[in-house]
């Protein structure tokens, strides 16, 4: 260790500033989450929650009575924050299983068949990153429309269920990467290419594989635009564009912070969960994911 | 050939059809009511005429500028605060982790936060001695603070990446640079920054593209007000799109605004030698 000089302890300073940056709006969204909403405007600056409640969670997950909620300065609508969780469960379970599978299939046929064409259909899936999402969305909107599939868990899985073009690139690297011999081995043995795949590839790449499918789930968890347009209907609406629709139910004048963060908490939470999970699996993938 | 097929399924169905299609509608006109009818280069025309197009492009760039600015020389520094101070994963664990909640739910927290009447930010700024501050009514100020929170979900994630940039400088011309007694500030400027070049480069274009998106925390919070203070470009055309039903013309705009993106990105890539490294 160098000595402790001015330059390094300013710099540890910034460091630790960093951090709290980082860290103090997550507090401030647990801290209002248990305050009593009617109370807040009272206590602006208080670090700790006003009058600890359970109530904007009970609120947002339709457990608390209308008079109840109204109480504590909820709206009184029905919120069912179970059913938007459930869902965003659903969507996000089904696409990356699916997203992640078909497109380690092909990340396999890319990496190690030979068939004509391939390297030129690769560039054109490698074309595609950019396209910006919004240009293929608005089609895509009309072909669900067509298809009759809008508010259905189906609409919103569709169209990211059978590929994203980097989970292709993605795994492709690491299959290029699997010593080839022990695949000609195995194939001398008389295995096919579906039990070199399953038998061989997929366990081989278990890591990435992994990393890759909890990458897939956040952005799926997170993704607002296209559940926004396709499953606005309550029964399949996921947390995200639930809470587009809470906040702007929220009364005019006073609205209900407590339940708005208590909404967002759990929202964001199964994401804090699997982030402290895997936390150094995410950390240490990115750098090479986002450029390489 | 059974491994390529619901891949090429899915990329057919839902990149490359759209895609065409896609480029077919800007030349119609479409209420998805009835189909869509051949209209030319009128939405192009209309477009150049239009002062609300004209200004969802303008809010975009100046939301563009002002988040890519901030966002990168903050990222910058953060990578260099990691490299120089701690390889703690945690740090590196915690300074990512607002990239990993929603949008909606940073876009939220923070319009609780930075509320004018009871938003604990600006409780801070009055011991300060500073007056609220209207930060999404206000519309010289709606724009910078919507950047200046996708800042914060994005500064983490992108100083990682500038992080496992610096990792690849060898570690001997830093002793060269000792041996010869230059200072860390000189050190930075003349030797840390230009071995940095390419991956800023890529770093830069991945978050340029990504910033000419946003929507999600507009969408949420101002709606593109105060007086179309925040509509920009994404917003807009969602909005002619799908409350508007003129899909013809929000198809155009999309046209253009991929058009934008690509001249962009070949631009910076171009003018910044991405490919080419001063260490060879």
């Amino acid at each position: 260790m160098r000595k402790l000089g001015v330059g390094r302890t300013v710099a540890w300073v910034m460091l630790f500033i960093l951090l709290i940056v980082t860290l103090f709006p997550f507090y401030w969204m647990l801290r209002t989450a248990f305050s009593d909403n009617t109370q807040l405007p009272g206590h602006p600056n208080s670090l700790l929650p006003v009058e600890t409640t359970l109530g904007a969670f009970k609120r947002v997950l339709g457990l608390s009575t209308i008079e109840e909620a109204q109480a504590q300065g909820g709206s009184g609508a029905a919120v069912n924050f179970w059913l938007y969780l459930r869902n965003s469960l659903v969507v996000a379970t089904i696409t990356t299983v699916c997203q992640v599978f078909f497109s380690a299939m092909a990340a396999y046929a890319f990496a190690r068949l030979r068939w004509p064409g391939r390297d030129k259909v690769f560039a054109l899936f490698l074309a595609a990153l950019m396209v910006p999402p919004i240009f293929t969305t608005l089609p895509n909107f009309v072909l669900i429309k067509n298809l009759g599939l809008l508010n259905s868990f189906a609409g919103i899985i569709l169209p990211g269920a059978f590929m994203t073009p980097f989970a292709i690139f993605f795994l492709r690297q690491f299959f290029l990467g699997i010593n080839r011999e022990l695949e000609e081995a195995a194939m001398i043995d008389g295995a096919g290419h579906r039990r070199i795949f399953f038998g061989l590839i997929i366990p081989m790449s278990a890591a990435p594989i992994a990393t890759l499918a909890i990458l897939t789930y956040i952005n799926s968890w997170n993704d607002y635009f296209w559940p926004l347009l396709v499953g606005q209907q309550e029964n399949v609406r996921v947390l995200t564009v639930a809470l587009g629709v809470f906040r702007s139910q929220t009364p005019q004048g006073g609205p209900d912070w407590a339940g708005l963060m208590a909404a967002t908490l759990i929202a964001a939470l199964p994401m804090i969960i699997l982030f402290l999970a895997f936390a150094k699996r995410i950390t240490n993938s990115i750098g090479f994911s986002g450029i390489k | 050939m059974i491994f390529i097929a619901p891949a090429t399924l899915g990329f057919v169905v839902f990149y490359i059809w759209p895609t065409l299609r896609g480029a077919y509608l800007s030349f119609t006109e479409y209420s998805l009511l009835e189909a869509p009818k051949f209209n030319g280069l009128a939405n192009y025309e209309r477009m150049v005429q239009d002062s609300f197009f004209w200004n969802a492009l303008g809010v975009t760039v100046e939301y563009v500028v002002i988040n890519i600015g901030v966002q990168t020389v903050l990222a910058v520094g953060i990578a260099m605060l990691m490299y120089r101070l701690t390889k703690s994963i945690t740090v590196r664990a915690i300074v990512l982790a607002p990239y990993l909640v929603a949008n909606v739910v940073v876009a939220l927290v923070w319009y609780w936060m930075l509320d004018v009447q009871v938003g604990v930010v600006n409780t801070f700024l009055g011991w300060v001695g500073i007056d609220p501050v209207a930060f999404f009514g206000d519309s010289h100020w709606a724009i910078p603070t919507v950047a200046g929170i996708n800042v914060w979900r994005h500064m983490g994630y992108t100083a990682l990446l500038v992080f496992a940039g610096l990792q690849t400088i060898p570690s001997y011309v830093y002793e060269a640079a000792e041996v010869d007694g230059s200072t860390e500030w000189k050190t930075f400027w003349r030797i840390t920054l230009p071995l940095l070049r390419p991956v800023l480069v890529m770093v830069l274009v991945v978050t340029m593209i990504g910033s000419f998106q946003i929507f999600d925390t507009v969408a949420v919070t101002t709606q593109g007000g105060p007086i179309n203070a925040t509509r920009v470009i994404y917003y807009y055309i969602y909005e002619r799109a799908f409350t508007r039903f003129d899909f013809g013309y929000a198809s155009a705009m999309a046209l253009v605004l991929f058009a934008i993106l690509a001249v962009v990105s070949l631009l910076q890539l171009r003018l910044l030698r991405a490919k080419e490294s001063d260490l060879a």
